[in-house]
């Protein structure tokens, strides 16, 4: 009982206290870029869900099996990057073959996922907290994942209503979007020490 | 005479270019990532665009060294795995010579592999280029990089304990900004900050 305790509380963690998007400012690019609409920022939200969980496991059982019995740390980030590279091609061949219609809507943002902060900084920091058994990594990536997929989505509603609203000329575009992050970081800032 | 008249121009228009006409952070808005997280004070933000110049430099120079090698579909990969390379070596030399600014920068510094900059670099300039206007591209778009991070570090840093790299600048008396610290202060000032900037390219532009 204990243990499904600590695995809910560190999704909750991940998803809501420590969101990596208002915490750790990672995934920012994609974030201004991307988020416009609703339902394309729904599908990258999953679709970097998907990713985040796949090379947060395979970047961790390499990291455990492979890099660290063999003393080969040193090779560490490019093994990871190798790693993620692979996931997100994996993903865009599924999403080809599977739903045409879903890969016409994402275009050129899908094989830019690689290059997503989210994922390389999830793996790195699976690595800083010294998570120690699959099934934690296992829910700590997918927390991370659908806490991107939940700030994204929060962005893309705010701006959909942003286009009505009466914004200096100057500030038009990313100076108002970063603005917002801000206060919705300050909101965010009231689940801070909600779980321990 | 005429042409290497212009080709030194290209030169200095290659190092220029990345202060301000292309300044990654406040023009092309791209690699935002370190200047939300790594400017709570001057010093891990010049630690920081330091690396990311070295980083910078030496993977330009490596890919236009192989530009006519590399295969189109090929090409994101090799240039992904060359910046890995150099990120490791800069890694790893922070750590031993930098132990309390890396400790700070902790996984921010294996970071800049995937932050845009390097790559849209890359991809721009020195996948075409030869290798000394590359160089060149790479110290200018760089230090522009590094100016931009100091900027946000600076105002964060005096407002948010008085100190401007380490030494007291504001009046006894100041009550420290306290939001300035957190990530709520990071957005706001890069949002304001890019606004200004776009008030003066406008006003240049009329």
């Amino acid at each position: 009982m204990d243990r499904v305790y600590i695995l809910i509380m560190g999704f909750l963690s991940v998803v809501i206290v420590n969101n990596f998007v208002f915490t750790k400012f990672l995934g920012t690019c994609p974030y201004l870029g991307v988020s416009g609409r609703l339902d394309t920022a729904f599908g990258m939200g999953l679709a970097v869900t998907f990713v985040t969980a796949l090379s947060g496991i395979m970047t961790w059982l390499i990291d455990f099996y492979v890099l660290v019995p063999l003393g080969l740390e040193i090779t560490r980030y490019i093994c990871y990057i190798v790693v993620i590279a692979g996931a997100v091609q994996l993903v865009e061949m599924y999403v080809k073959k599977f739903f045409p219609s879903l890969n016409k809507s994402f275009g050129v943002f899908l094989p830019l996922i690689s290059t997503n902060c989210v994922i390389l900084g999830l793996c790195l920091f699976i690595n800083i907290w010294g998570t120690d058994n699959l099934l934690e990594v296992t829910v700590l990536s997918t927390g991370t994942g659908f806490g991107f997929a939940v700030a994204i989505c929060i962005m893309a509603a705010i701006r959909e209503n942003l286009i009505l609203a009466d914004v200096p000329e100057s500030f038009k575009g990313a100076p108002i979007t970063l603005i917002t992050a801000g206060l919705l970081a300050l909101a965010f800032m009231g689940f801070t020490g909600m779980i321990q | 005479m005429a042409d290497e008249t212009s080709i030194k121009i290209n030169y200095l228009a290659a190092l220029t270019a990345g202060l301000w006409r292309e300044n990654p952070t406040f023009r092309l808005l791209i690699g935002m990532c370190p200047p939300l997280a790594v400017t709570t004070a001057v010093k891990p933000a010049l630690t920081m665009g330091l690396s990311v110049i070295f980083v910078l430099v030496c993977s330009n120079l490596a890919i236009s060294l192989m530009r006519n090698l590399l295969k189109p579909h090929l090409r994101i990969i090799m240039f992904t795995l060359s910046i890995a390379a150099f990120v490791t070596i800069c890694d790893l030399y922070l750590r031993a010579f930098q132990p309390v600014m890396s400790e700070i920068l902790g996984a921010y510094v294996p970071l800049i592999i995937v932050n845009c900059i390097i790559i849209f670099r890359a991809e721009a300039c020195a996948s075409k280029t030869n290798a000394w206007a590359s160089i060149l591209d790479g110290i200018g778009s760089g230090t522009g990089f590094t100016i931009a991070l100091c900027i946000i570090a600076g105002i964060r840093e005096v407002l948010a304990s008085g100190t401007l790299a380490g030494f007291t600048v504001m009046p006894r008396g100041f009550v420290p900004w306290a939001a300035m610290q957190m990530p709520v202060g990071a957005f706001v000032t890069l949002g304001l900050l890019l606004g200004l900037a776009s008030v003066l390219t406008r006003k240049r532009k009329n």
